[in-house]
């Protein structure tokens, strides 16, 4: 059985004078000594990529500069998705004898290590090359898109949206390690300019520098019991106009991963869902039917998605205020479902979660991942 | 990644034609070409869009990918589905609304002439 028996990061946002690969041995290191593991026991080693450090092979890159001599290692690109991509693939190397304890490991210095300008123009490449980059669209223009459509289906208002923002900045303000962390409300989310309409600067998250590390090991290594239950992957499309914005694939990776973990969505306590903006989050909670279409919004307001609330939602702040630094961004919800489920999320304990939910996507909602991760 | 039927898509813009192709097989239409049909495998032929069709989504991109795009900002693209049976990204004239009826014209960026979604 697949337990999570380490977990490492850094602090998210500015981080000068770190490189991707500094930024990952932090995190590696912290979670090696979180799992009471030594180098030499590492024998799997999954990566993610790097947009300011673009390798062909930045796994074995990584194993050379940490010092780890994995009998199976390679990289892995999903966009958003890869982090829970790489925890889905260590489980299955793991409960089929191949590792004993799978690294998973990604870091990234995107606000240090390129101009915000060269994040937007390489980010914008998972649209079309010939039918969508000529227009001139960037990654929030493709979410807009989806947004304007869901809130005219579905009845949602950029108020609606912007309640997710605040949410995310108020669990952001609960973790030290936290990009950004003044409060906001709704009027400002309201006021923030406009990035691509309706969405505006405080419905994207913002570019970090950052990492985020784990371990999964086919028996516990301490006193902890978070093992990976469930794990499963939807695709439908890859680019925003061959998309339908109301069937993403998010609700079939997610009730894919309730099979596998025999379990419905009602036993779940603990959400971590990928918010790359503020729509993410909102058409996935309604499309895995963790709140009724049009209806996430509502719920929110009720405080159901609080910490105190009946499903605590993303209490490290996800993407929109802890901060996104690529890969390591989609892994910080996972880092954090763990530190909930073992009871270790200080100031953000949401109660005693038994059974919490993950979900990444990458690229526009295009590839889905869902984990489900239990206390035993 | 860009490929002959690409190219010929783009031709047909430079031309005033918006193409797209319709498999001989099943009879769907495909708008990012291909040498299948990506439902059923078979041959796609190329026909001609009449360029009419109904806005699906649409944004105003004030944050632009590139310093080119920054002169034309802001801008609305927006994604259209054509009467046959495709839908397309495409530029669209300012106060279109999800629904409203559009027609494909052209304008010209730089070296290519880009489709451009105008009030019917």
């Amino acid at each position: 059985m697949p337990y999570l028996t380490g977990s490492g990061d850094t602090r998210f946002g500015r981080l000068e004078g770190e490189t991707t690969l500094t930024l990952m041995a932090t995190a590696t290191a912290a979670a090696l000594e979180d799992a009471a593991l030594e180098r030499r026991d590492v024998d799997g080693l999954l990566c993610g990529y790097s947009t300011v450090f673009p390798h062909l092979m930045l796994a074995t890159v990584f194993a050379e500069y940490f010092g780890l001599g994995p009998a199976y290692a390679h990289a892995i690109q999903l966009g958003g998705a890869t982090g829970c991509a790489m925890a889905m693939l260590a489980m299955r190397l793991v409960q089929s004898g191949q590792c004993r304890h799978v690294l998973v490991a990604a870091g990234e210095n995107r606000l240090t290590g390129q101009s915000r300008d060269r994040t937007v123009e390489s980010l914008a490449q998972v649209g079309h090359p010939d039918f969508e980059l000529p227009f001139g669209p960037t990654i929030p223009a493709y979410y807009a898109l989806v947004a304007r459509r869901y809130m005219h289906e579905h009845g949602v208002s950029e108020e609606d949206l912007a309640g997710f923002a605040v949410l995310m900045r108020r669990n952001a303000g609960r973790h030290p390690g936290a990009h950004l962390r003044d409060p906001i409300a709704v009027p400002d989310v309201l006021a923030s300019r406009t990035i691509a309409a309706p969405l505006k600067l405080l419905d994207c998250c913002p570019i970090s520098d950052g990492a985020a590390a784990f371990v999964v090991s086919a028996t516990p290594t301490s006193a902890r019991r978070v093992r990976l239950r469930g794990a499963a992957q939807a695709s439908r499309h890859q680019h925003v106009s061959a998309a339908d914005a109301t069937v993403l694939g998010a609700g079939l990776a997610a009730s894919r991963a309730f099979a596998e973990a025999g379990i419905t969505r009602e036993d779940v306590d603990l959400l971590a869902i990928y918010d790359s903006f503020t729509i993410t989050v909102l058409a996935q909670l309604e499309e895995i039917g963790f709140a009724p279409r049009g209806k996430a919004a509502v719920l929110l307001r009720e405080g159901a998605f609080e910490r105190e609330g009946r499903l605590p939602l993303n209490t490290h702040g996800g993407l929109l205020s802890f901060g996104h630094c690529g890969v390591a961004g989609g892994m910080a919800h996972l880092l954090e479902a763990e530190r909930q489920l073992s009871g270790r999320a200080a100031a953000r304990q949401a109660g005693e979660p038994r059974l919490a939910f993950v979900h990444g996507d990458g690229g526009v909602l295009s590839a889905h991942v869902s984990l489900v991760l239990e206390r035993e | 990644m860009s490929d002959a039927s690409a190219a010929y898509f783009w031709a047909g813009c430079a031309a005033g034609e918006l193409r797209y192709q319709r498999c001989s097989g099943c009879g769907r239409a495909q708008f990012h070409p291909r040498p299948f049909c990506a439902g059923c495998g078979g041959e796609p032929r190329w026909e001609v869009s009449a360029g009419r069709g109904t806005v699906y989504s649409l944004t105003t991109v004030a944050r632009t990918p590139t310093p080119e795009f920054a002169a034309l900002a802001p801008y609305d693209i927006a994604l259209v589905d054509l009467d046959e049976g495709f839908r397309m990204m495409a530029h669209a004239e300012p106060g279109l609304a999800i629904g409203s009826r559009v027609r494909i014209g052209f304008h010209r960026l730089g070296e290519r002439m880009l489709p451009r979604a105008e009030r019917e």
